[in-house]
């Protein structure tokens, strides 16, 4: 859900990074985190368990530019991808403009890339959100493993939709902008579309 | 109350939100009052923000209150009223507002629990009445041809998105 405050000028729009456990949600925010303007991000706060597996939620606040003189907020969630956290997750897609869904490419981990993708659906149903018509990319993530499937067939499994999609390797930061400006220029169209 | 897709707030919205929250930080005699949307969007805030780094405690208060909830209905409960926090120096007191909005207040040594719960339960009602005008106008967003609706920024280019991240 948008926030758009005239009095400020602002947008605020809320993306949540969502996908199985262990895809990389939480490193494509620790990449944001690293390489954008110290001026343009607030802290990245992670609610996390000892073992670095997230435990309720990411967050990472981006203040962008302005587009026609509308200053840009995006704040960056992820959810806890481990299959018992699903309360959780339903809860931090609440309000959510955009989602980035983020699979894993390697083999053994197709069935829970397919297993996610699915509650993803049914929790933005829960909340109100149309599957269909919120902003979503697909991110590929761990391309350079050697047992990452080809994109053909995590196309056909995980696409139907023919949404965009986007190869990375996040620890590098290989598709990681590219697929938060893709997420983000869907948000602002869609925005700009429903005015 | 119908749901509102999307939150848009004016500049006398605003002026009417901020007047409460200053009368309610004032009148609690609290340090701080802040209004988050349910999805954890600070809206207006008053009193000592100045030393707080208002968005993530707005991130993680939103969250606090979507848990509880999520708990209240676990254990057979709509809701619970509030969530607080008490630590040594400073407290919160998380609220609902007609399940849009939290009401996020900070207690310091010179707050008194007791006199700001009887405040934000009479503030609510006000802020609430707001929401409830709010949701009353046509929605401007999802309303299409409403002259209101146009927060004016034009056709997005992917010039535009790059010029966001900067050198990003």
């Amino acid at each position: 859900m948008s926030f758009i405050n005239y009095a400020a000028r602002e947008i605020n729009c809320k993306l949540v990074y969502y996908g199985p456990g262990l895809c990389g949600k939480t490193t494509n925010l620790q990449h944001i985190y690293k390489k954008v303007d110290p001026g343009m991000k607030g802290k990245l706060i992670s609610l996390a368990t000892e073992s670095e597996r997230t435990l309720f939620f990411d967050f990472l606040p981006l203040e962008l530019g302005a587009i026609r003189g509308f200053k840009t907020r995006f704040h960056l969630y992820t959810v806890p991808g481990q299959i018992f956290y699903e309360a959780s997750r339903r809860l931090i897609l609440k309000g959510a403009d955009g989602v980035v869904f983020v699979a894993d490419s390697q083999l053994e981990r197709m069935e829970a890339n397919i297993q996610s993708l699915a509650d993803m659906q049914q929790h933005l149903v829960d909340q109100g959100i149309d599957p269909d018509k919120i902003s979503l990319v697909i991110q590929y993530n761990k391309r350079d493993l050697k047992n990452a499937v080809p994109i053909d067939e995590l196309q056909k499994a995980l696409n139907s939709r023919n949404l965009p999609w986007f190869e990375a390797v996040a620890p590098q930061g290989i598709g990681v902008f590219e697929t938060l400006k893709a997420i983000a220029k869907l948000v602002m169209q869609e925005l700009q579309k429903k005015t | 109350m119908r749901p509102i897709t999307n939150l848009v707030i004016y500049e006398e919205d605003l002026s009417r939100i901020n007047t409460c929250l200053s009368s309610l930080q004032r009148k609690a005699r609290s340090a701080a009052v802040l209004l988050i949307d349910t999805s954890g969007q600070l809206i207006a805030s008053a009193g000592e923000t100045d030393a707080l780094d208002t968005t993530p405690l707005a991130s993680l208060a939103a969250g606090s209150v979507a848990a509880a909830g999520a708990l209240a209905q676990l254990l057979g409960e709509k809701e619970f009223s509030f969530v607080f926090y008490d630590g040594e120096r400073k407290r919160l007191h998380l609220s609902l507002i007609g399940g849009r909005a939290i009401l996020l207040v900070l207690l310091d040594q010179n707050s008194a629990v007791a006199l700001v719960r009887l405040q934000v339960k009479k503030f609510s009602r006000e802020i609430e009445e707001v929401f409830t005008e709010l949701s009353k106008r046509p929605d401007p967003v999802a309303e299409e041809g409403n002259p209101l609706a146009k927060p004016n920024i034009g056709e997005i280019t992917d010039d535009d998105v790059e010029n966001l991240f900067g050198k990003g």
